[in-house]
């Protein structure tokens, strides 16, 4: 068992989650309550790496991250290194790779709040920000989970991105999915045995937890 | 005094209005599907959020502008010192009672929040609710919270869409003439949106009469809806 891989793909949800909470709620908010001519070529970019192949979107951030590109070497001279091949370079593609599954279910989540608690909100004097943190959130708690947990997971089982992006190096880019892609390519079954029963008990451990606060929730309402 | 000259449109609907109403109550009168309601939306700010902003339109209040499309001028609902009271209740139901009252009240610090929740609780009768979940009420008390959370900030213009539709009427009236009392103390202008000739007739107000989304009478409720009270009366007659 790759404990190393296993700190590492940890460490990298958690770093993905947090940072895909902060961007995705005030994200699905824009989109539940926007308007303008706008909003599906936001609502296209934020779905995109949904279908695209991850092995593509891993390359063209390759592309876009390396020193090809002014934007790259950029990056590189303000944090004194590539982002490519680097631990950070992987939470930026694993950012933009979750991002639908952060966003989706808070926007499904928003929308299904009743639009008159919103207006009667908005003539209490309630702005934006008000709005998504003492309406939306508190009342698409469970979305809120959902996106959190499927973010995470998403996180953990990501393998096209990391290996364009970051490559396979131990405790710096090897996640749990490279080392078992590893221990298949060495026939050491045993140990790709223990690191998929791990990757598929978070699996299971996730939505347990998602489908039983979901029954939980629609007992309660009953 | 509030100013209205809209002509809005919103699908196949189309709502042309131009009157002045002076009266400190005025009651919006019509069959279902009048325009009452988008009457009422559209004074509070809300339709504009819903693509369904006045073709052309100005209403202002007191002399102040809320929406001027001429000018691009439109006040965002909670700017407008305007309170809306509608048919559904529509509290936070994460939220109790009292912090439903209390939303609207951010500006004041701890202990005059309390004193107002306590204060607007009372006048509707249901202070024993305090701390009662907002979901675990009737729907009748939660009317009475509604109407408690949308004065409770002090609005200048008061808009009741059939607010009172789950209590029965002697609860109803008893609530109304409180109400009218603490209204007139304040100075509050109202606007309540109702088909109940009953409602119209009752209040004594200015009567506003809505038909397809055209303002065809504005005057004295006995003159407006003489016709409705002479055809109520008729149906008492009748064995």
């Amino acid at each position: 068992m790759d404990w190393q891989a296993f700190a590492l793909s940890l460490r990298l949800a958690t770093v993905t989650t947090a940072i895909l909470l902060a961007v995705a709620v005030p994200l699905a908010a824009l989109l539940v309550l926007g308007r303008g001519r706008w909003l599906p070529a936001i609502e296209t970019l934020t779905t995109l790496p949904m279908v695209l192949p991850p092995t593509v979107l891993g390359f063209f951030l390759l592309v876009l991250l390396g020193p090809r590109t002014a934007f790259g070497r950029g990056i590189a001279a303000l944090l004194g290194h590539p982002l490519a091949f680097s631990f950070d370079g992987l939470v930026v593609g694993s950012v933009i790779y979750s991002l639908p599954f952060a966003v989706q279910p808070l926007v499904a989540g928003f929308a299904s709040v009743d639009t008159a608690l919103v207006d009667a909100a908005r003539i209490l004097g309630a702005g934006p920000v008000r709005l998504v943190l003492s309406i939306f959130v508190p009342l698409a708690r469970r979305s809120l989970l959902a996106a959190v947990v499927l973010s995470f997971l998403h996180t953990v089982g990501e393998f096209g991105v990391v290996l364009m992006l970051g490559g396979d190096i131990p405790g710096a880019t090897r996640t749990l999915s490279i080392a078992l892609y590893d221990q298949v390519e060495n026939f050491d079954y045993a140990s790709a045995d223990r690191t998929a029963a791990i990757l598929l008990g978070l699996s299971v451990l996730a939505l347990a937890v998602i489908y039983s606060t979901q029954k939980r929730g629609s007992r309660r309402r009953a | 005094m509030l100013e209205l000259a809209l002509d809005a449109r919103r699908g196949s609907f189309h709502l042309q209005v131009e009157c002045r109403l002076a009266s400190p109550w005025t009651v919006v009168f019509g069959p279902s599907g009048a325009g009452k309601s988008t009457l009422l939306r559209l004074l509070a700010g809300l339709d504009r959020a819903r693509h369904s902003e006045p073709v052309r339109g100005r209403l202002s209040f007191d002399g102040h502008a809320l929406t001027d499309t001429d000018s691009g001028l439109w006040l965002p609902p909670g700017h407008r010192q305007t309170a809306l009271v509608t048919q559904h209740p529509a509290l936070f139901p994460h939220l109790s009672v009292a912090a439903n009252v209390a939303f609207g009240l951010r500006s004041l610090d701890r202990a005059s929040r309390a004193q107002r929740v306590d204060e607007m609780l009372t006048l509707v009768d249901a202070k024993a609710l305090t701390n009662r979940r907002s979901q675990d009420i009737s729907g009748g008390q939660a009317q009475r919270v509604a109407l408690a959370r949308a004065l409770a900030p002090g609005p200048r213009l008061l808009l009741l869409d059939e607010p009172f539709s789950a209590l029965d009427g002697v609860a109803s009236d008893a609530l109304l003439d409180r109400l009218q009392q603490w209204l007139q103390r304040n100075r509050v202008q109202t606007v309540l949106a109702t088909h109940d000739v009953s409602d119209a007739l009752t209040i004594g107000a200015e009567v506003m009469l809505l038909r397809e989304g055209r303002l065809t009478a504005l005057g004295p409720a006995a003159q407006v809806l003489a016709a409705e009270r002479e055809r109520i009366a008729q149906r008492l007659k009748t064995p």
